[in-house]
């Protein structure tokens, strides 16, 4: 096997954009990475598109050759990968390993989502077709519901409170209302996050992600040849995918995510490393609650202690793990399909110390951890400077 | 006949619904330890009930099961 590294990075910014279409905010991204990677279209060797509902969404199909033929790739295999907010985090896995066996020299890894042309139900329609339509999502679950189930249950045998979840809340906004590509950018209090409009109780409009309109890229190229594209490459350490149970009320403990664990747990072998020497890292954090468990599955802190770790300030820039100085999924937003390949993006600006405000001290390893559904797809992926 | 009644394990109160069930909102729903080891279930409960409470299975309906505290 192949190292691996990433020579560039593209993003459009998240937010709602009735004028642009699904593929335009694509093609935009991948002619960011390109760019950045200092590599022609025509060079590029496949391409794996992060996608979770665009038939859904916005009605089209065959997404991975659409996007890939309007970014001027010529011929080359285009697949779309799904596996609903873990889509592009899977699609870079894949990549990963198709540069890692010596099948391809240079590959580009997108993700989009275009959601902001449908009304909020039907958003939650779509949506909850990543839960198990047949049980839970029968039953009235949205994907808030579920995860306030999570938060319910965690509140009760761990003592979390309502308070904590809301700190997550607090934090990402206040770093992605220093993220120019992020959509939400302001800063929320505490007040505010407590007396949110109701989505799903316990939790409030603050405490769910964005529904947003984006996308993301990167080009990854065998480590050897890293540098001949960009100085500024980030090689790849380690990066896992598990799965689990994709219907909430199939796990037997729903205070944490297995597949989390795994995927950590893979990752940190992989990469020789353990929690301690992670600098930063971008989580999950579709709910404030998938943030603090993910802090807890991922070894940052101990199981049950995501809350008070939260809300002590640890996981704030200058804190001891800075967790999501991008803004999150929260402040920065959720484009679904766009969220695995944007917070490798956003590690790599870290590790670049191209961050701004944003900006961590020490900023050489840095992990991004991307979930599927309530847990039943993650990818763990650990990058390191150069 | 096996009883479905149970222990609530975890629950919410969904105030923003999916499209199709906008109308039934606010509505609770849990997921259901079911006595005996007869697993757990996603459902509806009718009066509002928090973790650890006892609830009996009230009804299907359209594959949907109802609880009552």
């Amino acid at each position: 096997m192949r190292s691996v590294a990433v020579v560039g990075i593209g993003k459009t910014p998240f937010g709602a954009f009735p004028d642009r279409d699904l593929r335009s905010l694509a093609v935009e991204a991948v002619e960011n990475a390109l760019r950045d990677a200092t590599v022609d279209p025509k060079q590029v060797e496949a391409f794996y598109l992060g996608n979770f509902a665009g038939p859904s969404f916005v009605g089209q199909n065959h997404l991975a050759p659409y996007v890939g033929m309007a970014a001027g790739f010529e011929g080359i295999p285009c697949t779309r990968f799904e596996d609903a907010c873990a889509s592009s985090g899977a699609a870079f896995f894949h990549a990963w390993q198709s540069v890692a066996a010596g099948v391809y020299d240079i590959v580009v890894v997108g993700g989009v989502e275009k959601m902001t042309s449908q009304t909020t139900p039907k958003v939650a329609e779509i949506l909850a077709g990543a839960g198990d339509m047949a049980g839970e999502g029968r039953a009235g679950a949205t994907f808030p519901a579920l995860f306030a189930m999570i938060a319910r249950r965690h509140m009760h045998q761990f003592g979390t409170t309502r308070e904590q979840l809301a700190a997550v809340a607090v934090k990402n906004h206040a770093n992605g209302a220093k993220n120019p590509l992020a959509h939400m950018r302001k800063i929320v209090t505490m007040q505010q996050v407590l007396a949110g409009k109701p989505i799903s109780d316990p939790l409030t409009v603050y405490d769910c992600s964005l529904v947003s309109d984006g996308a993301t890229a990167v080009v990854i190229v065998p480590l050897e040849h890293a540098a001949r594209f960009n100085p500024r490459f980030a090689k790849v350490l380690a990066v896992t995918q598990t799965s689990d149970h994709v219907a909430l009320d199939h796990k037997s403990d729903i205070t944490l995510f297995p597949a989390v664990k795994a995927a950590g747990e893979k990752a940190y072998k992989m990469a020789g490393l353990s929690p301690k020497q992670i600098d930063l890292a971008e989580l999950h954090d579709c709910f404030t609650i998938a943030e603090i468990i993910a802090s807890e599955d991922l070894g940052f802190t101990t199981k049950g202690q995501g809350g008070p770790f939260a809300a002590s300030g640890a996981t704030a820039i200058g804190g001891q793990i800075p967790i999501n100085t991008s803004g999150g999924l929260k402040s920065k937003g959720h484009p679904v399909g766009a969220t695995g390949v944007g917070q490798l993006c956003d590690i790599v600006m870290q590790l670049r110390g191209d961050a701004g405000e944003r900006q961590v001290a020490k900023h050489n390893i840095g992990l991004a951890q991307n979930l599927g559904g309530s847990g039943a797809t993650c990818v763990v992926t650990i990058l390191e400077a150069s | 006949m096996p009883t479905r009644d149970g222990v609530v394990y975890t629950e919410t109160v969904v105030h923003a619904a999916p499209e199709q069930y906008a109308a039934d909102a606010p509505y609770q729903l849990a997921i259901i330890d079911i006595d005996g080891g007869g697993g757990r279930i996603t459902a509806r409960i009718l009066n509002r009930a928090q973790i650890g409470d006892r609830v009996r299975f009230v009804e299907d309906r359209n594959g949907v099961a109802y609880y009552s505290k």
